[in-house]
């Protein structure tokens, strides 16, 4: 058993297998992160002077290291998922939050009005003109979240093989096979380049408005993260990378 | 922007776009957990999964998960149902694990335990060793028939070192007295905070080294640091294959610090039918020091995977 | 369980204020692997997103190599630089450079690129040569910008470097790897303390720094 794709017996899984626990393990924390910093982005953008509390708080939780937070939860959720879930979902909350709030704000107030004008009520507005404003930034905080969140699931791997595609690193180091290192490393790598393709793909269908294509020569679709028009969110985004 | 149609059309777009992405979650949770259910053990829903079957655990070395799956491939011969949790990590962890009942099953080495439990402890004999355990072990743990296997930690010097101190496999840990203040000990995180580790080390030999490197239990780095002087002394375990390989050189132990390493599983009581245990016993009484050093090596260095190592043992033992 | 109870125990425990293992020992040490790493990455973050950002061309390959960085997973690299190159500071230095540079590159990039065309063109009018107006005119203007990418690169660096202590590295994510295989929550919150105090006192450097060299006119019109 020397084989690229052959896994040691004591990962229980296939390389398949690894993969959609590292997606399960990566993704849901972000979708939770969303849902929980869509309310909070909107409190922040109705009630201002709460913006930078939260802003501050989030900063100073986004500071802890994952692997402290992956052991400080062992005693509350044990060795589980979960365990590596709950970190993952608060870091995506840090770029998400900011992300939604400047997307909101950037919608015009002659647009905001017009829509009042039309008889659109707070919450309609809300969800049929600000929220598709917004989706350029708050896909842009998406990617960043997905990305980083793919990356940081390997580390799981220290608290007991709860790391997915990362539990082939402690195994590469135990049983001397680099190869399951290196297949750990590009598996991972290529599954966060593919999530955030998907997430271009998703704003190109969500904001069929937006000049796309045009401007710029074909290739490179997937790698557009600076570039694509009215994306305020990007570089201020960059900070909150982890 | 705000004219009707575009809106209408956007918003389609959107419960489009959420009807995809929620149906890809719906996916992603179902179709994953199933395959998750059934091989990671979730500890808070442990209690359920080991009321039918048997949790093997294992420490996160590679002797450990070997030793994990003989236990467990013996139990499944025997018929009963078997769900694995290696790697977990140390001693510290692991331990707790047992006693909340999220593992049933976990090989052990019996000086090691007793350490952990005793600090103080001295026994001379395997039998003495087992009765102090379980005179400490928590009322809900106990151990099975200890194997004659032993693996030990041991204070082991790299060649360069072993040269420069005129030291021999008859050198014992005492002779690096002098010496210590100069060197370099490497070991996993945990061997620096326990008896039979660093504290021992100091108390037992009066061993104060230079600094401490925390590397891993007995694993790549720490033969790695070992090999490149980066530490020159390292806690190595003596079914390594590597201490040959290398030329280490591992010190006598005369005051038995690292005292018995007998391979030994602990159960948690209740959890185990007596055929379990039977079955446990038959592993044990089989297997001996040359046996595991044997069975390391396969795993270790030609690299095959511990599961078809420990079936395949266990079969020409007449157990599987 | 109270975290704060682990703090008070960890810090008023003078054992943890000298020798080898010491606080001050571990602090310096993973202040040392942070500088290492940010001066790395920003010699080669900061040049080509400058001069890529002046000529106003390669961005998609930049936003592609970003893309491509930011997808290496820190831990897995750290471990297989480790196998590869075997054990030392090299292995902990190529992951942290790796993720450093794509927010330099970037914000480096878009910051040159958003500046106020006219005075650029200005300043060509004048007869002033490319690296000059590169350093003299867009590089004030693009500062505040440039220092925000690197702070962001710098508190990845400060949590990340945490990880380095699992291949046998110093630095303050000692305590925390420590404290997990030897089931000491003292150690693991204490360090995790040390880290993020150590993020946010990068931040509040940054803000120093911002402060001290952005020009009064940029800063007011930023």
């Amino acid at each position: 058993m020397s084989g690229f794709f052959d896994l040691p017996s004591d990962l229980q899984h296939s390389w398949l297998g690894l993969i959609g626990l590292h997606l399960r393990e990566a993704l849901l924390p972000v979708l939770a992160g969303l849902l929980v910093s869509l309310p909070i982005a909107q409190l922040c953008v109705r009630f201002r002077w709460l913006y930078a509390p939260v802003l501050g708080l989030t900063t100073v939780l986004y500071a802890i290291p994952s692997l402290a937070f992956f052991v400080v939860l062992i005693d509350y959720t044990g060795q589980t998922e979960l365990t590596v879930m709950i970190p993952l979902a608060v870091y995506s909350l840090v770029v998400l939050v900011p992300a939604i709030v400047d997307g909101v704000r950037s919608v015009p107030q002659e647009t905001l009005a017009a829509a009042t004008a039309m008889g659109f009520g707070p919450v309609r507005r809300y969800v049929q003109v600000q929220l598709p404003i917004a989706v350029p930034a708050i896909i842009a905080g998406l990617r960043v979240a997905t990305v980083s969140s793919i990356s940081l699931v390997s580390v799981g791997m220290l608290i007991g093989n709860q790391g997915a595609l990362g539990n082939l690193l402690n195994d590469a180091n135990i049983y001397h096979r680099p190869e399951l290192a290196v297949n750990s490393v590009v598996t991972t790598a290529a599954l966060a380049i593919l999530a955030d393709a998907a997430l271009v793909l998703v704003r190109r269908l969500l904001t069929p408005w937006m000049p796309h294509g045009t401007r710029r020569r074909a290739p490179a679709e997937a790698a557009d993260a600076a570039e694509a028009g009215p994306e305020p969110a990007v570089p201020a985004l960059e900070d909150t990378v982890r | 922007m705000t004219s009707h149609p575009k809106n209408s059309r956007s918003s389609t777009r959107l419960t489009g776009a959420a009807a995809v992405a929620l149906a890809t979650v719906a996916a992603l949770v179902t179709g994953c957990s199933s395959s998750s259910d059934n091989t990671s053990d979730n500890p808070l829903t442990g209690g359920g999964a080991s009321g039918d079957g048997v949790v093997v655990g294992s420490n996160n070395f590679a002797e450990s998960i070997l030793l994990a799956d003989i236990y467990g491939e013996a139990l499944k011969a025997k018929g009963i149902k078997v769900t694995y949790k290696p790697n977990i990590g140390s001693r510290e962890t692991t331990y707790g694990l047992l006693k909340n009942g999220s593992i049933t099953v976990l090989p052990e080495y019996n000086g090691a335990l007793l350490a952990y439990l005793d600090k103080k402890a001295a026994p001379k004999t395997v039998e003495a060793t087992t009765a102090a355990i379980n005179s400490k072990l928590d009322p809900n743990l106990t151990l099975l028939q200890p194997a004659p296997a032993q693996d030990k930690d041991s204070v082991t010097v790299n060649a360069e070192t072993a040269k420069k101190y005129h030291l021999t496999g008859q050198s014992s840990i005492a002779d690096l007295k002098d010496a210590a203040k100069d060197l370099v000990f490497g070991g996993s995180p945990e061997f620096q905070a326990r008896q039979q580790g660093l504290l021992g080390l100091k108390s037992v030999y009066g061993l104060q080294f230079k600094s401490f490197k925390a590397l891993d239990a007995g694993g790549p780095l720490t033969q790695e640091a070992l090999k490149k002087n980066t530490v020159q002394v390292a806690d190595v375990f003596t079914t390594d294959p590597t201490i040959a390989k290398e030329k280490f050189v591992v010190l006598q132990d005369p005051k038995n610090l690292f005292g018995f390493e007998n391979v030994q599983p602990l159960v948690r009581k209740g959890k185990l039918s007596q055929k379990g245990v039977d079955a446990l016993n038959a592993v044990s009484a089989k297997l001996d020091t040359a046996t595991l050093l044997d069975l390391d090596t396969q795993v270790q260095a030609q690299k095959k995977d511990p599961l078809d190592v420990a079936k395949a043992w266990l079969k020409s033992a007449g157990l599987g | 369980m109270n975290v704060l109870h682990f703090v008070n125990a960890f810090f008023s425990d003078s054992a943890h204020w000298h020798g080898y293992d010491g606080i001050p020992t571990r602090l310096i040490q993973h202040i040392r692997y942070c500088l290492i790493a940010l001066v790395l990455a920003a010699a080669i973050g900061l040049p080509v997103g400058l001069v890529t950002g002046h000529y106003g061309r390669g961005g998609n390959a930049l936003a592609f190599i970003a893309t491509a960085g930011r997808a290496l997973p820190s831990f897995g690299l750290l471990v297989l630089m480790t196998i590869m190159v075997g054990f030392g500071l090299v292995p902990v230095m190529v992951p942290l450079v790796v993720l450093a540079v794509p927010p330099i590159l970037v914000t480096s990039y878009e910051s040159v690129r958003s500046v106020d065309p006219s005075p650029v063109d200005a300043a060509r009018g004048m007869g002033m040569q490319e690296s000059r107006i590169l350093f003299q005119v867009e590089l004030p203007v693009a500062l505040p910008l440039i220092l925000s990418g690197l702070r962001s690169g710098a508190i990845q660096i400060v949590s990340t470097a945490t990880i380095a202590a699992y291949v046998g590295i110093g630095g303050l994510g000692r305590y925390v790897i420590d404290g997990l295989y030897q089931r000491d929550y003292e150690k693991v919150v204490g360090g995790a303390t040390l880290v993020a105090a150590l993020a946010l006192a990068t931040l509040a450097v940054f803000w120093a720094v911002a402060r001290c060299t952005v020009s009064p006119g940029v800063r007011r019109s930023g």
